[in-house]
């Protein structure tokens, strides 16, 4: 395979997992704003910051207000991490990476392109933001849908899921690392409902308001929402469980090319990291300062990967 | 004038026998099914991706050639006649190649004018006593027909550097089979789907010596900017080979090799869809990054087989093609099969004071040009843009050549007021390998959109149509 063709099957995949991840946040802003009573533009503040989207925003705009936070996180241009920037980026790659695509893929990659394209041509109105917002799962979830069923399992599978993974874990370690002080333990005996909605945020913009219910009944602890979203080997998007991807995926490749590559070692020692440490040694440790090592240790890994498998010149 | 030929009803208004099976179906048919289906051709293209980019206009702007469901039926017979002109006239082209950068006996037998090769820039230098892998300079040509009648075709243009659009071939007809599956159990139409496998095929035949094993074969591209970058990306992955970009190429121990994910790896025949100038910045533009440092040196080393051959476009420049029937004597020893256009050369005294005589009734062409742009079509221009073009051709007559307005045959297309006709062209996609001529029955039916208009290049509002070469 291209090492081009590599690196543009990573991007475009890490594109379309940003721009899940970015809807999934918008949806729970929406959420969030529905079902709080008061009039309060901070909770859209913390959306942004959430979605690592607040400077950008902040440069463009002075004021804060649901509608424009929607559309600077849904379509603005400007916004390298709009849905719509994203899911450019993820078509243009795959466009570049045709030949390594099965046709349902592109054709699915293609075709959300052009629905969200449409759909996204004016502003969403909050009437129609349902409707879209289930549009771009619904499309997104259809090139996944495509990519499982019908792409073969060689490296052009692996890459397409070591990029997959890795923005995973970036994003969710991005919400740990702007949420970090509302799961302290000070924060809890806090208990108000300030903070309650910052847990609900966390939650749900990693969809895992259904799945830690399952786990820990209906009052979670703070700390029990960082183990879960940071140490759950079956939750799917908490940073072991992408942290163990990465290593799997990198190790097929291993095994298919003869060789196992320095990025390979990063991942293990990364998964090896977690696995040694508690929930409450994490915390005695500092919160705050281990997700800031495992984002480092993932750009670390990123970087890494293009030298290993020659992305670029 | 006489009645313009039909290639549906003829000239008598009488259902020619190929289309009699189509006829019968059209006619049950309803036209609000039918052009519901041409809409959802569209969307099916859409989706595919069978885009272009226009030159000159926004990047980020792709857009859809037209297809028109109305097939353009040929009977076998017919076929089986043009493929012997075809296959004659390829040949010849190939030995015309070889003998311009070998010997030359063409021009020392007095048949071709030296100033011919001389003074052209699409001869290369460069190429000179330079023989491909496997004696094959066009791999792969488009020759461009038009017919006029029951028994008449014309070669209008041989595509002998890059010729693009068989994408469109074989994407018409998956979209026909997708829509109309019940006419092809009627009618028995010969396939054109072999076509990726039989290029990888004919490509692979002229790997070079210097291949261990099965031939690395690549396609080279542009880039995603790229007018045709899907048809690459298609033929790449029909083929189930790489796509390239210069940037993924570098000469490596006298070999041209790609990067992967493991290293550099040898590529043994590349199909190139740049231009010569393009393909090697050390030998030709050195602006050039779209090309490999250094890989005509490999390639004269006889260690990667480039298709096709750099320094082909001698070939089907329209100066040259006014001498074709020459050339298909000189080296087959028969008479041109397919007729070529009258063509007046404009650096003759007496033909260019013929010309400006009767610019109103001709067609003049750019000796170099491309695409339909930078000709005139006397019978359709204003007197303004006649005057502007006289100018033109006063000043820089060796410029141009100029043919008679064919009355190029028409097929009808489906419109908002039922079937129309408009006019046709047809380019058959042609494959060349030591092992012979390979011709895909069909080809590429462009067509005029607008009511009278002769021009079907897609960058000027033409269209396309699957093209169905019958069972006999």
């Amino acid at each position: 395979m291209l090492g081009k063709t590599a690196g543009g099957l990573f991007w475009m995949y890490r594109y379309l997992e940003r721009a899940e991840n970015i809807t999934r946040i918008v949806e729970t802003g929406q959420r969030i704003a529905l079902t709080r009573n008061q009039e309060n533009d901070d909770e859209w503040a913390s959306v942004l910051q959430t979605a690592s989207v607040d400077l950008g925003y902040f440069e463009k705009h002075d004021e804060l207000s649901s509608d424009l936070v929607i559309d600077w996180m849904l379509r603005d241009k400007d916004n390298p991490s709009s849905v719509m920037s994203a899911v450019t980026a993820a078509r243009n790659n795959a466009r570049q990476v045709r030949t390594a695509l099965t046709h349902e893929v592109w054709e699915a990659m293609n075709g959300c392109w052009m629905r969200l394209r449409d759909a996204l041509k004016r502003k969403v109105n909050e009437r129609d933001l349902p409707h879209v917002l289930g549009l771009i799962r619904q499309r997104t979830a259809l090139v996944r849908g495509a990519t499982h069923g019908t792409l073969l399992r060689n490296d052009i599978y692996d890459f397409a899921r070591i990029g997959t993974f890795l923005e995973r874990a970036d994003n969710t370690g991005r919400i740990l690392d702007v949420k970090y002080y509302v799961l302290l333990p000070s924060a809890a005996a806090v208990g108000s409902q300030l903070d309650n909605v910052q847990w609900e945020t966390i939650l749900r913009s990693v969809s895992g308001e259904s799945g830690i219910r399952m786990v820990y009944g209906h009052n979670p602890s703070p700390r029990d929402i960082a183990a879960f979203l940071i140490l759950d080997g079956r939750m799917p998007r908490s940073l072991y469980f992408c942290a163990k991807k990465l290593q799997d995926n990198l190790g097929y490749l291993a095994h298919d090319y003869g060789s196992t590559a320095t990025s390979h070692d990063l991942a293990v020692q990364l998964g090896k990291q977690m696995k040694e440490r508690s929930i409450d040694e994490i915390f005695d440790g500092g919160l705050h300062e281990y997700i800031q090592d495992i984002l480092i240790a993932l750009g670390e890994l990123s970087r890494q990967i293009e030298v290993d498998y020659r992305f670029y010149e | 004038m006489t009645k313009t030929y039909d290639e549906m009803w003829g000239t008598e208004d009488a259902l020619r026998a190929p289309y009699s099976q189509f006829g019968q179906w059209f006619e049950g048919e309803d036209p609000a099914r039918l052009r519901a289906k041409q809409r959802e051709a569209e969307e099916v293209f859409r989706l595919t991706g069978i885009t272009f980019n226009v030159y000159g206009q926004a990047a980020a702007e792709e857009r859809l050639i037209p297809f028109d469901i109305v097939p353009r039926i040929i009977s076998g017979a017919e076929w089986k006649k043009l493929t012997k002109g075809i296959e004659q006239r390829v040949r010849a082209i190939n030995a015309f190649l070889h003998d311009i950068y070998h010997r030359q006996e063409i021009v020392r037998a007095g048949r071709l004018p030296a100033e011919m090769i001389k003074n052209n820039d699409a001869y290369l230098p460069e190429m000179v006593g330079v023989t491909p892998p496997g004696g094959v300079y066009t791999h792969i040509v488009g020759i461009d027909l038009v017919r006029t009648g029951d028994d008449d075709f014309y070669v209008l243009e041989d595509n002998a550097r890059t010729p693009s659009g068989v994408s469109y071939m074989l994407e018409n007809r998956e979209t026909m089979y997708k829509m109309f599956p019940e006419l092809f159990s009627q009618t028995k139409v010969q396939p054109v789907s072999q076509y990726p496998r039989s290029l990888l095929r004919s490509l692979s035949a002229c790997a070079p010596a210097s291949a261990e094993g099965t031939p690395t074969v690549a396609v080279l591209t542009p880039g995603s900017y790229n007018s045709a970058y899907f048809e690459h990306a298609f033929l790449a992955d029909q083929m189930g080979v790489e796509l390239v970009e210069g940037s993924d190429l570098r000469v490596v121990d006298g070999r041209v090799a790609m990067r992967t994910t493991q290293g550099y790896k040898p590529i043994d025949v590349i199909y190139r869809r740049i231009d010569d100038d393009f393909i090697d910045p050390l030998t030709f533009n050195p602006e050039s990054a779209l090309g490999v440092p250094g890989i005509m040196d490999v390639y004269r080393a006889g260690n990667i087989a480039i298709a096709n051959a750099p320094g082909t476009g001698i070939a089907d420049d329209k100066a040259i093609y006014s001498y074709m029937p020459e050339i298909v004597e000189f080296y087959t020893g028969e008479k041109a099969i397919l007729q070529n256009v009258p063509t007046w050369r404009c650096n003759d005294p007496e033909s260019l004071k013929y010309v400006l005589d009767n610019l109103p009734e001709l067609v003049v062409k750019e000796v170099h040009g491309s695409g339909g742009y930078g000709m005139l079509i006397g019978p359709t221009a204003s007197k303004k843009e006649i005057a502007e073009f006289r100018k033109k051709l006063e000043a820089k007559p060796g410029n141009y050549i100029a043919q008679p307005t064919l009355s190029l045959s028409t097929v009808p297309i489906m419109t908002k007021a039922g079937l129309a006709p408009r006019h046709v062209d047809l380019r058959p996609f042609v494959l060349v390998s030591p092992n012979g001529v390979d011709i895909t029955p069909g080809g590429l039916t462009r067509v005029a959109l607008k009511k009278g208009s002769l021009v079907v290049n897609s960058s000027q509002g033409g269209g396309t149509k699957d093209t169905w070469v019958l069972e006999d």
